[in-house]
């Protein structure tokens, strides 16, 4: 009975009483959406490469060699000799290996030279493959594949021609070898998507006629002379290696940071992208706890609410008094009464953010490749709503001890 | 059960923080079915006195004795439960919790008496019986109490103060937010059912006239001494 009355007392006050819920509901739906887009973001950032046992690259910091080689971010400070790469693409644990070279540009975009090999090894959100949406993987020496986000932004289509950047920023251009599109790849929300592919070939091809990082004056071998040279890469940037037993992992990383020839490093991308969240994964911990302090804001409002309905409810009291009720009732009565807010506004929030979810995860995952999973709630998430209900009862306590004095020194008179 | 339904015995009680400004009750009782008014102008005491009988309130010294209880040994919270059960109060208006149904709001004071619930048997019948005998209108108890006239709330003020009989009724000038008419019709009302149950009744109020009425009528100023000290 004290329970309905409660409630038909919030009910009287439907309209502070509906603000106040309204307020703790949308603080716990960005608290739990905040959440989810932190928890969605590690997993998409953890699915950006998946099937690839070790990436391979000369010696540097492993987080470095994961930037540039994954991420296209930085640069490689040296090579890999293609004499290197033949020699661990011989061993016998290597199931396969895709060679990776980086360097040139167009426009904004980072042009990767590579082998078939990369789409049919290159796997992310837990082993799915690339696909193109358009045209096809290229065949010819002078064809390209771009990714979704790179034909987006530069407008590109099947066959437009692409001229490459020597460097990165650069204003040397490799005019002679323009390039035809010959395949635009679907969104990943990986960095594949910020992508120029062509073959390591090409990447040879267009080098031809330079030594040294500038063009040699006057030289410029015609296309089809070109076509018919001996484009053997004599270096790679870095090289995605499959072992062929999960077991061989551990001993062919030893071989090859071991290897005599040539300082290398082999790395664990998962081991190596956990290095890289825990740099990252700083600025997700702050979001959270602004979320949190949202929480708490509206929880302090909700107290402000009950604080300032106490004078109005006075007569309320002295009732409940005089009918026998301890000024323990009272103080509990208060608090229930939150507790009863603070529920509803968070299971409402976690509607909210249900609601939010199922309208934005497509939106999220096209703009941003970030997959947002709608599940049940996590008990992460069943606990934050009890937890709120704690922090409201808490909270709460402030005016419903100011309640409890006041009903103690009121007793059942009230002078108004 | 003694033949006494309430006995105060050299009461006294000073208001804290007013040094000086102290209340005397020497001698009070109120046989088992009396009906005392007591006549009072507004700050001689009345509402102090009140609260001193039923114990929300204590005395610096003295006894008040409830229906053979000296609650003045009693704790705050066996003060509350006392009241629960032996004490049906009124008030002068707003005597009912507006967000409640009439039935929530006659059953209320079951809630924090066991043993009056358990003597009114089947509750909702016995507010429905009440309501009836206090001539309002059948289907009244689903009705939300701020729906009712204000001589409607008081009648349901009186269900309230009834139900499951407790020997002592307190009513605090319960007809001044009446017209003459209706004062009437409500002392006709309460004290058919004061007399039907053997109910005492202790009414508060500063209109002589409603005095025939009752057994007794007492002055505020002959039964206590108010001390003001000089400011």
């Amino acid at each position: 009975m004290i329970l309905r009355l409660a409630i038909a007392s919030l009910f009287a006050r439907a309209l502070t009483v509906g603000m106040t819920i309204l307020a703790i509901a949308l603080s716990v739906a960005l608290f739990l959406g905040v959440e989810k887009v932190r928890t969605g973001a590690k997993a998409s950032f953890a699915d950006t490469i998946s099937g690839t046992d070790l990436i391979v690259g000369a010696r540097a910091g492993s987080v470095q060699l994961l930037l540039y080689s994954v991420f296209r971010i930085g640069n490689a400070t040296n090579n890999v000799t293609w004499e290197s790469y033949q020699d661990i693409a011989a061993r016998p644990d290597v199931e396969w290996i895709v060679p990776i070279s980086l360097g040139d540009s167009h426009r904004q975009f980072r042009v990767m030279g590579t082998t078939q090999a990369f789409f049919e090894h290159y796997k992310y959100r837990q082993g799915r493959s690339l696909a193109v949406s358009d045209g096809a993987i290229m065949d010819d020496l002078f064809d390209t594949v771009i990714s979704a986000d790179v034909a987006a932004t530069l407008g590109y289509k099947i066959d437009d021609p692409i001229i490459v950047a020597h460097g990165l920023a650069s204003f040397t251009e490799h005019k002679d070898q323009p390039f035809r599109v010959s395949g635009i790849l679907k969104k990943t929300g990986t960095p594949v998507d910020r992508t120029v592919i062509i073959s390591m070939e090409a990447i040879e091809a267009i080098h031809v006629d330079w030594q040294t990082g500038a063009q040699v004056p006057g030289q410029a071998t015609p296309a089809d002379v070109i076509r018919g040279m001996e484009l053997t890469p004599k270096a790679i940037t870095a090289a995605l290696v499959g072992v062929e037993s999960p077991l061989q992992t551990f001993a062919l990383q030893r071989a090859i940071n071991q290897y005599a020839e040539e300082p290398l490093l082999a790395i664990l991308p998962g081991v190596a992208l956990q290095e890289l969240w825990g740099i990252v994964g700083i600025a997700e911990t702050a979001l959270l706890a602004v979320s949190a302090m949202v929480v708490v804001t509206a929880l302090i409002g909700m107290m402000a609410t009950i604080f300032s309905s106490l004078n109005e409810r006075r007569r309320e009291m002295a009732i409940f008094r005089a009918m026998g009720a301890r000024p323990f009732t009272i103080l509990s009565m208060l608090v229930l009464e939150a507790m009863v807010m603070a529920a509803i506004g968070a299971v409402f929030g976690l509607v909210l953010l249900y609601i939010g979810l199922f309208i934005g995860q497509p939106i999220l995952d096209s703009a941003f490749g970030l997959w947002l999973p709608i599940d049940t709630p996590s008990i992460r998430e069943v606990w934050v709503i009890v937890g709120v209900i704690c922090a409201g009862a808490i909270v709460s306590l402030v005016p419903a001890l100011r309640a409890y004095r006041m009903s103690v020194a009121d007793g059942m008179m009230v002078k108004t | 059960m003694t033949d006494t339904t309430l006995e105060i015995t050299n009461v006294a009680y000073r208001w804290p923080g007013r040094a000086g400004f102290s209340l005397t009750v020497p001698h009070l009782s109120i046989a088992k079915g009396e009906s005392v008014l007591l006549l009072g102008e507004s700050g001689s005491g009345k509402s102090t006195f009140l609260s001193l009988i039923c114990g929300t309130i204590l005395p610096d010294r003295g006894r008040v004795d409830v229906a053979g209880t000296d609650i003045t040994t009693l704790s705050g919270g066996q003060r509350d439960k006392l009241r629960a059960e032996q004490i049906g109060v009124i008030f002068q208006q707003f005597n009912l919790l507006p967000f409640g149904s009439v039935m929530d709001n006659i059953l209320l004071p079951l809630r924090f008496a066991p043993a009056r619930r358990e003597r009114t048997g089947d509750a909702t019948a016995a507010a429905s019986q009440l309501c009836a005998a206090l001539g309002l209108p059948t289907g009244v108890t689903r009705a939300k109490s701020t729906a009712l006239s204000v001589g409607q709330q008081q009648r349901v003020a009186v269900a309230r103060a009834l139900i499951g009989q407790p020997p002592l009724i307190i009513a605090d000038e319960p007809t001044s937010a009446l017209d003459a008419n209706s004062q009437a019709a409500f002392l006709d009302l309460l004290f058919a059912q004061t007399t039907t149950h053997n109910t005492s009744l202790l009414m508060v109020s500063h209109d002589p006239r409603l005095g025939e009425r009752f057994d007794r009528v007492i002055r505020m100023e002959d039964i206590a001494q108010i001390e003001r000290a000089a400011a």
